[in-house]
């Protein structure tokens, strides 16, 4: 039988007998008739050789590309083994969200350093422990801002359209309206006549969808002069060379922490972060972990201010996320830490000048920006065939950018070479001739 | 311990030089405040970690009886297949046939276990599959011009990520009271529920690790009543394989993969939520290309990864393995329950499912020693204490899921480590006041935490 059950036959009986029971079919008495299942449809189980076979036939399937040239919210970087090793470490891996502190501090210690790095690189005051994924974390930031009259959320069109429909979602019928755009960015102008008296947030990307960068602060001040709340969604890598959401004034910053360690896995576990300005620390969602001391004085680490979450308040509670992403931001925690400031500044720059070399090089075989001014490490490029200038690059191993509206979304890394670049724009050169 | 910022070093070299020309933003878009990351050596960071590993608990270290969180051992082929390049590489907006296939094969043993028809695996986590499963309901109804659907019944036993789930979907929560012994006061139920009713959300067995025998009544109840019944899947590890939330009469249902089918916890997550549900409800589930659907709740797929681990579990399972499990499981649950009856009061009498609680209640007024206290003295014993002050409607609660992985020895030694400490309320209360004395640190001090919150290392200038 496949399975993984310590226990011998022999011992099975004899605690049954100890029961009182003579099979394991008495324990389950209570189960009225109509509901006892006669047994699954399902194949046998597998020995552990027999699991592996089946599923790295599964795993073959898939085209593992060499090069990569496609974010949209999901990237290929470059990540430390210790960082790989630090994440697999049994301990970390299999313990449950630590409720036990005297036998928890690692974990709550990991956690804390992981609130603390993630407000430093978005120069905030206080951070939760994660939320499921960057999407999730920009619908959390919205329902912070709401209030009594105050429901309205206003959604840049220029955030990832991913997000978009999960702000949405979750909104669950409260409204958010969408921002119109002017030559790809937030029209600063439109958003000062949608702004009323009912407008909680107002919730930017930055860089935004088209990889672009947004006027932060202009955003900040229209929203805060009409009584609303900014919330940014912010590139974890961008914030190590642009104005920061704190010099920006932002109310909450969130972002997507996958670029920071965690592989591109289909699409998850991903790790939502979630930062505030102090004023809005009780209205962060999740866990957060706290210092304070032992009854011997020790520094130690606690989970804290619970009084917002839904086992103690229950529907009253700032949201119901329990499990979160913990593991997650332990490995996101350990990159920082194993690329230090200068290390992330240089990823974040070398990002930044492939980016620009790359639209330079595809500008030259005549894939021109789709839109004017800066960008971070994506960029828009117009395209009369995407289908066909992708086959092209699919063949020779290259994931290329993602079609959007109006041409093909490419986004490069430090994890790209120069080579890959080139080689990129000789094909598009093809393709277009 | 020392944090990561108070150790020393230089990082390692970590990129290739840059080799294109070097570029940066202008000086008005730069980023003016100092980055202040920790600058540490490899070599330290490597100690730093392990120094932190031995300061916590996983699996991996010894009994892990925390109820309701189903701490069975997490195997290792599943990490292992979890990391393959093919997976671990692949873009989420990739064509990845491979990825397809292995969702579709989670989602045909997953639908079978549950008696559902159809499943999603977007949402991250408990949690998450309940506000998705509650946005579902709210939108049936409202596909069906049906406005006046806005309460959401659930039990005071229930998990608090119940009813934080349904208001955050927008409902109003109403409470049904539970019998002495946890299960529905079928009564109650039938006085609350009328034209207003969206849905009951109910876990089965309920959270004093009981099956409500009285399961069909109730769900007929809700369903007549025009309500949708969603179940809470995350006592499912009594009865997969067993009995089926689809025959129960239940329509939506979430699963915790972190907890029934084996993926880790890894400290409090990443989990995987799906939610499965019938025919009739398939329109409303997120990416089901329906109009009527909810819409997406995260980025991307789910937390993939995740669900390739539940799948190789379930494939090494299989059939058989699957209620073989489910029974060692309540196996184990009574027996151990069996032992520490010797002494203790439990909260049902009888046999249970999965897991139990104990009632402290007595012990505490005759000893001073709480629940909270015998809990942390089985630190000292070497074990992760069980889970405390749940369900909410037992006073000192102590709640016990051994899971079908731990063997009669274990169980043994847990059942006399507990009755020692039982007898030594009664000798010395104050050693238990006291406890633990074996972990990295003594009881933290909750309250300065939280009057005076410090959350984040403060950079010396």
């Amino acid at each position: 039988m496949g399975g993984y059950l310590p226990g011998t036959e022999r011992e099975r009986r004899d605690m049954l007998a100890a029961l009182g029971l003579s099979s394991a079919d008495e324990l389950f008495a209570a189960l009225p008739e109509g509901v006892r299942l006669k047994g699954l449809s399902l194949p046998e189980g597998l020995s552990q050789q027999g699991v592996e076979r089946r599923v790295r036939a599964l795993a073959a399937e898939n085209t593992v590309y060499p090069t990569i040239l496609r974010g949209a919210g999901a990237e290929r970087h470059f990540i430390p083994a210790i960082v790989n090793e630090v994440a697999s470490r049994e301990v970390f891996v299999t313990a449950y969200t630590p409720y036990q502190p005297e036998i928890s501090q690692g974990v709550l210690q990991s956690i804390f350093e992981y609130q603390s790095m993630v407000c430093d690189l978005y120069d905030m005051d206080v951070a939760n422990a994660s939320v499921y994924d960057g999407a999730s974390a920009a619908a959390e930031a919205a329902s912070m801002c709401r209030e009594r009259a105050r429901v309205r959320v206003l959604a840049s069109g220029a955030m990832n359209p991913r997000y978009a429909g999960t702000v949405r979602t979750y909104a669950a019928g409260r409204p958010v309206d969408e921002i119109p755009l002017a030559d790809g960015r937030t029209d600063a102008r439109a958003l000062k006549n949608m702004l009323g008296a009912d407008a909680a947030c107002v919730l930017i990307q930055q860089p935004n969808y088209f990889g672009l960068i947004e006027d932060l602060s202009e955003l900040t001040e229209i929203a805060h002069a009409a009584g609303a709340k900014l919330a940014v969604v912010y590139h974890p890598l961008a914030a190590a060379l642009y104005r920061t959401p704190g010099e920006c004034g932002c109310d909450i910053a969130v972002g997507e922490g996958q670029p920071l360690g965690l592989p591109l896995g289909f699409g998850g576990p991903y790790l939502g972060m979630m930062t505030a300005k102090k004023a809005m620390m009780r209205r962060l969602p999740g866990r957060i972990v706290g210092e304070t001391t032992d009854r011997d004085g020790r520094r130690a680490f606690v989970l804290t201010l619970q009084a917002r979450e839904q086992h103690i308040r229950r529907e009253k509670a700032s949201s119901s996320v329990c499990s979160n992403e913990a593991l997650c931001a332990l490995r996101a925690g350990a990159y920082l830490a194993a690329m230090g400031p200068e290390g992330l500044r240089d990823v974040a720059a070398q990002c930044y000048s492939k980016a620009h070399y790359l639209a330079d090089r595809l500008a030259e075989a005549g894939l021109t920006r789709a839109h004017a001014g800066e960008f971070f490490h994506e960029f828009v490029t117009k395209c009369d065939q995407p289908e066909k200038l992708l086959a092209a690059l699919s063949e020779n191993g290259i994931l290329g950018g993602l079609p959007v509206e109006g041409g093909v979304l490419w986004c490069v890394t430090e994890a790209n070479t120069r080579e890959e670049l080139d080689r990129t724009a000789a094909i598009a050169k093809e393709v277009r001739a | 311990m020392k944090l990561i910022y108070e150790r020393a070093g230089e990082s390692a070299r970590m990129l290739e030089p840059l080799d294109v020309p070097a570029l940066r933003p202008a000086d008005g878009m730069a980023r003016k405040t100092e980055l202040k990351l920790p600058r540490v050596a490899e070599s330290e960071m490597s100690r730093h970690y392990a120094k932190l590993g031995r300061a916590a608990f996983g699996v991996c270290d010894g009994f892990y009886p925390l109820g309701s969180c189903t701490m069975k051992y997490n195997p290792k082929v599943n990490e292992a297949m979890a990391a393959l390049p093919g997976f671990t590489d692949a873009h989420p907006t990739q064509d990845a046939p491979g990825c397809a296939h292995a969702l579709a094969l989670a989602k045909e043993y997953l639908t079978e276990i549950t008696g559902m028809d159809d499943m999603t695996f977007e949402p991250c986590a408990g949690a998450h599959g309940e506000f998705t499963s509650m946005l579902m309901v709210r939108a049936y109804h409202l596909s069906r011009g049906d406005h006046g659907r806005t309460k959401i019944i659930v039990p005071d036993s229930a998990h608090g990520t119940n009813p934080a789930s349904a208001a955050m979907a927008g409902f109003e929560v109403v409470p049904v009271a539970s019998t002495a012994d946890g299960r529905v006061d079928v009564e109650a139920l039938r006085a609350l529920v009328g034209d207003d009713t969206a849905a009951l959300m109910l876990t089965n067995p309920n959270t004093l690790g009981l099956f409500d025998e009285n399961i069909l009544e109730i769900t007929r109840i809700v369903r007549e009543a025009g309500g949708v019944n969603y179940y809470d899947g995350a006592n499912l590890n009594a009865v997969m394989g067993v009995a089926r939330p689809g025959d129960m009469g239940f329509d939506l249902v979430h699963l915790n993969l972190h907890k029934t089918f084996s993926t880790p916890h890894g400290g409090g997550g990443p989990g995987s939520g799906a939610v499965g549900c019938k025919a009739f409800l398939a329109p409303f589930l997120p990416g089901s290309g329906d109009e009527r659907s909810i819409g997406r709740v995260q980025a991307f797929g789910g937390n993939f990864l995740v669900v390739v681990k539940a799948l190789c579990y379930l494939l090494a399972l299989g059939r058989e393995g699957v209620p073989a499990a489910a029974e060692a499981a309540v196996l184990n649950a009574n027996y151990l329950k069996k032992r520490l009856s010797e002494k203790y009061a439990c909260a049902a009498p009888g046999v249970c499912m999965h897991e139990f609680v104990l009632d402290l209640t007595r012990l505490r007024q005759e000893t001073g020693v709480s629940a909270m206290d015998i809990a942390k003295g089985a630190i000292d014993c070497g074990m992760h204490p069980p889970t405390m002050y749940f369900p909410l409607i037992v006073h000192e609660a102590l709640m016990f899921e051994p899971t079908e992985t731990e063997t009669r020895e274990t169980l043994d030694q847990a059942a006399d480590a507990y009755l020692k400490l039982f007898d030594l309320a009664y000798t010395d209360p104050e050693a238990l006041h006291n406890a633990p004395t074996t972990g990295s640190i003594s009881r933290p001090d909750e309250v300065a935490a939280a009057r005076s919150p410090r959350l984040r290392y403060e950079h010396t200038a």
